[in-house]
């Protein structure tokens, strides 16, 4: 037989792997039509590129709190005492060459890849496609956010300087306010009192570049497995998609220029952004020491909501007589981020006993189709994103002159009255919509009626 | 002769054979899978424009990597290079996925539930058991065993830090007669201390970032103080000492907030910057303003014959953000 240049590599790898028709089902796996299907993908590219960045970082990086000083590129920094952590950033961002375009690509992809799970949390709730079968896919997804978290603060708190070094206090403050086990924890986790052994360090550079990307990398790969095994969901566009069938476009080879086109548009403008807009300067925040505070110290935007909710917090603390229980920090800081994940996770349950449903979906709603699942979504949102907001109230003042104490009593309100409106605004202009798309399809049906019948008319007269 | 026809004969069979032979490259291709679509030379010429463009950029970016000195990187330079060399492929893909690939629709059924074999698999795993006469007896047993192991790998886990023993974190580098100096170790005369400005001061020889260590002081009018009794002899002259960590999260009291406007905010106060917990220098710490629980652990001072500032004991109470169990006042 004449040699082939296609069939030969194929016929080479089932000859040992056995694998040509699971190939053949995956070359044809179906994907539907739909942008916002791609929100997904952009997470899985920015973690792609995360991993890149991250090793050559790796490479530079020195997790330790050992003194050093500083003589470098860097001027007004020369001479001074510092972690040899913050001086390895240090000279990631002046000396290495190319460094700093790394460092900041770094940086603005693990922003990027919260705001794409962010958006795609928000596809999947409003479109239903948490429902049965996919529940699991959900709560994985869920999973994978509120473990990144972690990942990305302690991503930025490596690099030991003033403003990590203020999160790493206040994460040290929630970790004691958790209750019985807050202080034996939070010893645990740093060694010692804050700011901790140096072994801390090392703690967490393992937990920042192994143990919590290898938990991440998982989970995408349970996530996608899961994604494959009962496909995708499709919103109903034709009469051939229906519940029991899907309609989309193989991965080859339709799907696959669409989606490297992607993968490397993500690349191309994380890429851009690291070179042309400068993020978290760390040379001018300066190193830090447990005495020194700034105003205006901002997470990044991720944890935002966190700082808001502590910050929003009415001042109570647990007490018996002259001791203290439950700290304040403990409220805002961990026990609102675990209600929220353990609701969000069992949302498809609790929808499923108020709705009755117990159905499998395999078509995706549009957002008016479920008005109650939208309006309170979306009033869900609004209620985060406020807490979000006022995690920056400080940074309010200082634009607007808005006061802070003015800003906080409007927020404790606001928080509760604006979600309430919102909800029954939402849900009467889903219902709304619903109607227009009614009297739509009516007014279709009756013109294309008419139009039959004058087709029909001049056989009628001719006879 | 007869010999010539046969050869002949065998000849013509093989030739008619060859000619009629089945020709399966030929019948692959009358039954494609993949539709047919016409081809399109000018989307063809867009992607090697696209795809050559990026190689410009590539080119760009190596260029600049090597031409640059340590600490003259242009970023912005580099950042442009690498991102447009992989935004021109994308482009180039993009064109590819529009125009150069068969835009093919096609149906699949979604998978339904595998009635028989979750029976099977519910058979083979109840009749596995068929030799087990105490099975949850032995399935107990096994859990069993299994936390046992867990909790013993476990274990070293213990060895991070103290286990239900939090006494470290009441510990302070203050003792009576401990010197008061700043972050060059020079040692706080009481005269330093102006009215209307804040100083941070340190233990003498004591590492600066114990969160023990740090403390903020501050000259008052002796007359406003609102002690309670037992720290009457605290503040001599009205200087007056406090830890300057935050018994919210932890950030430290960087803000010194002079009142302006009186009605609302008639003290000098502390504010934390971290979650704004604002606490009352002149009343022994109260928190007047934000989530703090607790109030700012007060250390007495005192001054020496040289008019040195010195501790006259530890702290009022726990520095730093509660946990369980801590107390809210009184110190060792």
């Amino acid at each position: 037989m004449s040699p082939d240049p296609v069939r030969d590599p194929v016929r080479f790898v089932d000859e040992r792997t056995a694998s040509a028709p699971l190939l053949r089902k995956v070359l044809r796996y179906l994907f539907p039509d739909h942008w916002s299907f791609l929100l997904g993908e952009v997470v899985l590219y920015s973690f792609i590129l995360l991993i890149a960045t991250g090793i050559y970082l790796a490479l530079f990086f020195d997790p330790s709190t050992a003194k050093t000083v500083y003589h470098g590129p860097y001027r007004p920094l020369d001479g001074q005492t510092m972690s040899a952590a913050y001086k390895s950033v240090l000279d990631i961002s002046f000396t290495y060459k190319a460094g700093l375009l790394i460092r900041q690509t770094h940086h603005w992809a693990a922003d990027v890849f919260f705001a794409s799970i962010v958006l795609h949390l928000m596809r999947v709730f409003f479109t239903g496609a948490f429902r049965k079968p996919r529940e699991l896919t959900w709560i994985i997804g869920l999973l994978m956010l509120f473990i990144a978290l972690p990942e990305g603060f302690v991503g930025y708190s490596l690099a030991d300087d003033l403003l990590s070094g203020i999160g790493l206090a206040i994460a040290y403050g929630v970790a004691l306010s958790i209750p019985i086990i807050g202080g034996p924890l939070a010893l645990a986790i740093w060694g010692a009192p804050f700011p901790g052994k140096d072994v801390f360090w090392s703690r967490m550079y393992i937990a920042h570049v192994f143990v919590l990307p290898i938990v991440i990398g998982t989970l995408i790969v349970v996530h996608l497995a899961l994604v494959a095994a009962r496909h995708h969901t499709q919103f109903r566009e034709s009469r051939r998609t229906t519940q029991r069938r899907l309609v989309g476009v193989p991965l080859f080879p339709g799907q696959t220029p669409r989606s490297l086109a992607l993968m490397l548009g993500v690349f191309g403008l994380l890429f851009l952004l690291g070179g042309l807009v400068q993020i978290n300067p760390i040379w001018q925040w300066g190193p830090f020491e447990p005495y020194l505070g700034t105003n205006g110290a901002q997470p990044d935007w991720y944890l935002g909501w966190l700082i808001g909710a502590l910050r929003l917090m009415p001042s109570f603390d647990v007490t018996i007589g002259h001791f203290t229980l439950i700290p304040n920090p403990f409220w805002g800081g961990a026990l609102f981020p675990l209600l929220l994940l353990s609701f969000l996770a069992a949302f498809p349950w609790i929808e499923r006993r108020l709705a009755k449903d117990h159905s499998d979906h395999n078509l995706a709603d549009r957002p008016r189709d479920a008005p109650t699942r939208t309006a309170f979504g979306v009033a869900f949102l609004t209620w985060v994103f406020l807490i979000f907001v006022f995690g920056s109230a400080d940074r309010l003042f200082v634009l607007f002159g808005l006061s802070y104490n003015l800003l906080l009593y409007v927020f404790r309100i606001g928080l509760w009255v604006v979600p309430v409106v919102l909800f029954f605004v939402v849900r009467r202009l889903c219902r709304e919509l619903q109607q227009a798309d009614h009297i739509e399809e009516i007014q279709e049906a009756a013109e294309a009626e008419v139009e039959r019948e004058y087709a029909a008319a001049p056989t009628r007269s001719g006879a | 002769m007869r010999r010539l026809r046969r050869w002949l004969v065998a000849f013509g069979a093989l030739l008619f054979g060859w000619l009629l032979r089945r020709k399966p490259d030929d019948e692959r291709e009358r039954d494609p899978i993949v539709a047919e679509g016409s081809p399109e030379r000018g989307a063809e010429n867009l992607v090697l424009v696209l795809l050559g463009i990026a190689i410009l950029f590539a080119a760009g970016f190596i260029v600049t990597y090597a031409e640059y000195g340590v600490g003259r990187m242009p970023n912005e330079l580099l950042g442009i290079c690498l991102g447009g060399c992989l935004l021109f492929i994308a482009a180039a893909l993009a064109v590819v996925a529009k125009r150069l690939v068969v835009t093919e629709e096609l149906e699949d059924e979604y998978p339904q539930p595998h009635e028989q074999e979750q029976e099977e698999v519910a058979k083979i795993v109840r009749e596995s058991g068929s030799r087990l006469t105490r099975k949850r007896l032995l399935l107990g047993a096994g859990a069993a065993a299994g936390g046992a192991l867990g909790l013993a790998l476990l274990t070293p886990a213990a060895s991070l830090g103290p286990v239900w023993y939090t006494a470290p974190l009441d510990r302070s580098p203050w003792r009576r007669g401990t010197r008061l100096v700043d972050e060059n170790e020079r040692p706080y005369l009481a005269d330093d201390i102006e009215g209307g400005s804040f100083y941070t001061a340190f233990p003498e020889h004591a590492n600066k970032e114990d969160l023990g260590s740090s403390i903020v002081v501050v000259r008052l009018n002796p007359g406003g103080l609102q002690l309670p009794p037992d720290r009457a002899s605290w503040a001599p002259q009205g200087i007056i000492a406090y830890s300057k960590i935050c018994t919210h999260a932890g950030c430290s009291i960087a803000l010194y907030r002079k009142p302006t406007f009186p009605v609302l905010e008639p003290h000098d106060a502390f504010v934390c910057p971290c979650h704004y917990s604002t606490f009352d220098p002149a009343r022994a710490g109260a928190v007047i303003y934000g989530p703090a629980g607790r109030p700012l652990p007060q250390l007495p001072l005192l001054i020496d014959d040289a008019g040195m500032l010195r501790a006259g004991g530890n702290f009022s109470g726990p520095v730093g953000p509660s946990w369980w169990g801590v107390r809210d006042s009184k110190a060792d």
